[in-house]
């Protein structure tokens, strides 16, 4: 499987209970379980990212919970609201049991 | 290019669906296993139309990567269902203390042109709704 690489957008600064943009991609294939295998008929087993949860200092922001039918490579917009400076934290985890992590810090300005 | 016979035809088809779908809201009936999912999400509760946003483009030509964004002011958790899609549930956004405002987008999969519907659970416990109509020119379900 090709390396997955989480990323993670948002500004470097922000005003003390400023609103800030989010946005997050993840490379993963999403197989929805509803195909099936052409040469053999078989169902292909579902295989997704089924939960992102981004948190701030401790504190939840947002829990996503996914379905077959998100596009591949999940896309993410959400918002922010930063009360003072920390560390926004963002893992995808999907049927296989892995967990993938990414984290981007943000400043008062 | 000019304009071929089967152009011609594929534009006069695309208008005549464009047309029939736009009177939208009046005759809403969800499929029995769309409506399970929202009684799921609502545990029965009534909804109230009106008071979410849902917003994609009216026109998808790939149907793999519908961009939608959802918008509930007060909204603790939103719904999304597609109900001509072979599994209706799309995605649950629930919103926590530091979510600013409950607003989100992301990129979707739709099987053929069909009704969105966003349900959305408030902070008092109460339920609203909001349906965007969408035509899908390639599905992307496979």
């Amino acid at each position: 499987m090709a390396i997955i690489k989480p990323r993670i957008k948002l500004p470097k600064t922000a005003k003390a209970g400023e609103i800030v943009t989010v946005k997050t991609l993840i490379n993963h294939k999403m197989e929805s379980g509803q195909h099936r295998n052409q040469d053999t008929g078989e169902r292909i087993p579902r295989m997704i990212i089924h939960t992102f949860e981004a948190s701030f200092n401790g504190k939840e922001v947002v829990t996503f919970n996914l379905e077959g039918s998100v596009s591949e490579n999940p896309y993410f917009l959400f918002f922010l609201k930063v009360e003072e400076a920390g560390e926004l934290m963002c893992k995808w985890i999907d049927d296989e049991g892995s967990v993938f992590e990414g984290s981007k810090s943000i400043a008062i300005a | 290019m000019g304009i071929t016979r089967r152009s011609a035809l594929a534009l006069g088809g695309a208008g005549i669906i464009s047309v029939s779908a736009f009177p939208l809201g009046s005759a809403f009936a969800m499929t029995t296993e769309a409506q399970a999912f929202i009684d799921e999400f609502t545990g029965g509760a009534d909804v109230v139309e009106g008071g979410v946003t849902l917003t994609a483009p009216e026109l998808a030509e790939n149907g793999g990567s519908v961009p939608i964004s959802v918008l509930a002011d007060g909204a603790k958790s939103i719904l999304i269902i597609a109900e001509g899609n072979p599994a209706p549930k799309i995605i649950t956004f629930n919103f926590g203390e530091l979510s600013g405002k409950s607003e989100a987008s992301t990129r979707i999969r739709l099987a053929k042109s069909q009704d969105l519907m966003a349900i959305a659970k408030m902070a008092d416990g109460s339920f609203k709704s909001g349906i965007f109509s969408i035509e899908v020119t390639v599905g992307g379900c496979g």
